[in-house]
């Protein structure tokens, strides 16, 4: 493998790490606006607070890594992709700090009215923000993007049917493996009604997924054809697996069966994000920007590849500390439900 | 971009020094087995939290900024300095990590284990804070690529990171990190001991941070006054901004505000030959001055140029003033100074300290026009070509006001409740939550 094809598969990693988990946050966002003013949705808005906790932030992290290694990787296509793109990209921008703030404050704001507000600020821009990056992904794949300084028009190369639908896509697929995670949630929790609230929902997402998938088959026949041949030809085994893995979750919330599901579930995510690398390889912007012709120098390439592996062997064992400390927790608080105590003296 | 590097400045600064203060206290609150400091140590741990999260946020933001406002100059260098930002992200996933592990670690770990836990803090913030603040430094002394002129075709990534403003640029923000993070944190202390709240933890609150930042103060100034000299040697039109030298000469006068006009400085305080003597040690010393380049590459905003830098000179010195009357204070008493004057000028040097660090970044940012790197790329090509670029402006602008409340309302609320009800369990973003129903905590998954 080239260092150039290299690098695109470190930034595949981050854009399919970003949508899995963040999209899953996303997605909570939106059940949280969906579940109902007041007392009606106190439960499953408060289920999902307590499931987003810490892990939100480690959601951004992997959306600057990917777009740094973008950046430094194939530093063309980001300027064209920034420029062009720059309304839905704002706009994502300016969800995400809605995003922020609105979760930052709600857990903070005792009165009820500027929690409500904070609340309903929270999920409004958890719809906004994948929402844009679908057009974003939309306009890149339907070769809307030439390279250059805003050289792309700056409003039809992301309002178009397959941007939309790639936007409606995303929000619907956040929502979907969200509830689905939300289910394992609710289990963790001892909540059983909260596990058939989200089942059904997952259930429902997932059809609403499935249908907008296959519509954005249809427009990706007639608007990106290069990225629909790829589909069908290279990239075409990842799209099987794709259906397999989302008919695999349908069957398994259909059994009330948790195990599992919220594998498939990611598989079937990543499995299409990988599907669409392969179908428009070798083209980073389809049929303008080649991933050799769009790269960086090379030993800025061995260095984004150093540093990807220097990263995974500190960050990854950390997080596994993280984990397993958060885990023995668990048992160790059921077993001694005790009031939390006040300093660290007697930890 | 600037006003979002400005917020984000502030923030940063707290995200790099306020572990640190956190730890100290914790390990005088061990050592000492003093509750009053592990208390102190707990409070900062959350705000250090919220400080963080809104902290990804805005970095978030800054780095969608690189391509929505400048595509042209990440389009071109982002392959050169891209990778600093790349090492950068390793220490922001490692310090997110850890400051989890440490406010989680609060009730379950033994104390010695959890103060280490804290440690890696401390350090990814320093190495985070060099990874960016190495970019800013290459933008002045860019090197490590080639050709100079049109698509690079190859770098060196170690000559971009240890690049020659490096050795002054990073230690000079790493110093105001602490700085500004001691000044404002003791600021805040001092306040609440103005307004009759003269308990131990008020006392001790005010004392860890004010002698950090009391020590960094000095030091600073050293290193600051090698960066001025530096930048007198390899950006002679940045120093003749500061300093509104208009003509190449020897014996250059040193003024001292004023206002910068074509023939000269106006008004002001001037000391004869002053400048030539900083910059070379003798009055002889020649220092080049704006007539030495065209119009269009001089810097723009003159007088705010060098006004900003003789504020920030000016604070940095009132701070030491600040730093001998605590130190005569502890000879003498062993305590800080029991004075009103006292608590009043510690509370006003943390907003002092946030405008030094303002006008630092008035002075390297501004100082450095019309060129986004230096002798390289003017600003003006490197920006986006994309139209509206204002509305996107104007809402992050309106968006930042937002959000600066919120954080600031937020850490009152904080301390409100602190002092209210001796109620620990204040939520913060990464804090252990409170489950619905009975269970008591949670795994991140």
């Amino acid at each position: 493998m080239s260092q150039a094809n290299a690098v695109a598969v470190i930034l595949w990693v981050g854009l399919t790490m970003y949508a899995i988990f963040a999209g899953a946050d996303f997605g909570a966002g939106l059940w949280s606006l969906l579940s109902g003013r007041g007392e009606r949705g106190r439960r499953p808005r408060e289920l999902i607070d307590w499931a987003l906790g810490p892990v939100w932030e480690a959601n951004h992290v992997w959306l600057i890594f990917a777009v740094v290694v973008l950046w430094t990787g194939f530093p063309s296509a980001f300027e064209a992709v920034f420029s062009t793109l720059f309304i839905p990209l704002s706009l994502a921008a300016l969800g995400i700090v809605l995003r922020g703030s609105g979760f930052a404050f709600q857990h903070t704001a005792r009165r009820a009215g500027s929690q409500a507000l904070a609340q309903r600020l929270f999920g409004l821009a958890s719809v906004l923000t994948p929402f844009f990056m679908g057009t974003v992904v939309g306009a890149v794949a339907g070769g809307r993007v030439p390279v250059g300084n805003a050289t792309g028009d700056a409003v039809t190369s992301w309002l178009n049917p397959l941007s939309l639908v790639m936007g409606a896509l995303f929000v619907a697929t956040g929502a979907y493996l969200s509830a689905v995670f939300l289910v394992s949630d609710a289990h963790r929790a001892g909540a059983p009604d909260l596990e058939r609230y989200f089942g059904t929902r997952a259930l429902v997402a997932a059809l609403v997924t499935g249908a907008l998938a296959a519509v954005g088959l249809v427009v990706l026949h007639s608007h990106a054809r290069y990225v629909f041949d790829g589909l069908t030809h290279d990239g075409l085994p990842l799209v099987i697996l794709s259906g397999v893995c989302g008919v695999g979750v349908l069957v398994l919330l259909h059994r009330r069966a948790r195990r599992g599901a919220r594998v498939l579930a990611a598989g079937a995510v990543a499995s299409v994000i990988w599907g669409w690398g392969v179908a428009q390889h070798p083209y980073l912007l389809p049929q303008t920007l080649t991933i050799s012709a769009g790269a960086a120098p090379s030993a800025t390439l061995t260095s984004v590849i150093v540093v990807f592996f220097v990263a995974a062997a500190v960050v990854l064992p950390s997080l596994g500390l993280l984990y397993t400390l958060a885990q023995r927790n668990v048992v160790a608080e059921t077993a001694r439900p005790a009031p939390p105590q006040t300093t660290g003296g007697e930890a | 971009m600037a006003f979002t590097l400005g917020f984000h400045i502030i923030l940063a600064s707290l995200g790099v020094a306020l572990p640190a203060m956190m730890l100290i206290a914790n390990y005088i609150g061990l050592r000492r087995d003093d509750a009053d400091a592990l208390e102190l140590a707990q409070r900062w741990s959350k705000a250090v939290a919220v400080a963080f999260a809104v902290g990804a946020v805005t970095g978030t933001v800054l780095s969608f900024e690189f391509g929505l406002l400048w595509p042209a100059f990440t389009g071109r260098f982002g392959a050169v300095f891209g990778v600093l930002f790349a090492v950068e992200g390793i220490f922001f996933f490692l310090e997110a990590i850890f400051i989890a592990i440490y406010i989680f670690g609060w009730k379950r770990l033994s104390p010695w284990t959890h103060f280490w836990t804290g440690v890696p803090v401390v350090i990814t913030g320093l190495g985070g804070a060099f990874s960016v603040v190495a970019v800013n430094s290459w933008m002045n002394q860019p090197q490590g690529y080639s050709p100079a002129s049109g698509k690079v075709t190859s770098v060196e990534p170690l000559k971009v990171i240890f690049n020659p403003a490096v050795p002054y640029e990073v230690p000079h923000m790493i110093l105001a990190a602490y700085l500004v993070t001691g000044f404002l944190v003791a600021g805040i202390y001092a306040v609440g001991l103005l307004r009759g709240r003269r308990d131990r933890i008020h006392r001790l609150g005010l004392l860890i941070p004010l002698t950090v930042a009391c020590i960094a103060t000095p030091i600073q100034f050293v290193v600051g006054d090698s960066a001025a000299r530096a930048i007198a040697k390899d950006q002679p039109i940045k120093f003749a901004g500061m300093e509104c030298v208009q003509k190449t000469s020897t014996d250059v006068t040193e003024y001292i505000f004023g206002r910068c006009t074509s023939t000269g400085v106006k008004g002001g305080i001037g000391i004869p030959g002053f400048d030539s003597f900083l910059v070379g040690w003798s009055t002889s010393t020649q220092v080049t001055g704006l007539d030495s380049v065209p119009p269009d590459d001089r810097p723009p905003f003159d007088t705010m140029l060098h006004w900003s830098f003789d504020i920030m000179v000016g604070i940095c010195t009132a701070l030491i003033g600040l730093g001998l009357w605590l130190g005569i204070g502890w000879w003498r008493k062993r305590d800080f100074p029991q004075t009103k004057w006292f608590l009043r000028a510690t509370a006003v040097s943390g907003v002092a300290a946030v405008v030094a660090l303002e006008a630092g970044w008035i002075v390297t940012e501004v100082g450095r026009q019309p060129w986004i790197v230096y002798n390289v790329m003017r600003t003006s090509d490197a920006v986006t070509h994309a139209s509206g670029v204002w509305v996107t402006f104007a809402v992050v602008l309106a968006l930042y006001v937002a959000l600066g409340t919120a954080l600031i309302v937020t850490l009152m609320a904080m301390s409100r409740r602190w002092r209210s009800a001796k109620e620990e369990d204040v939520e913060v973003p990464y804090g252990p939550e409170p489950l619905p129903r009975d269970v008591t905590t949670e795994a991140p998954g």
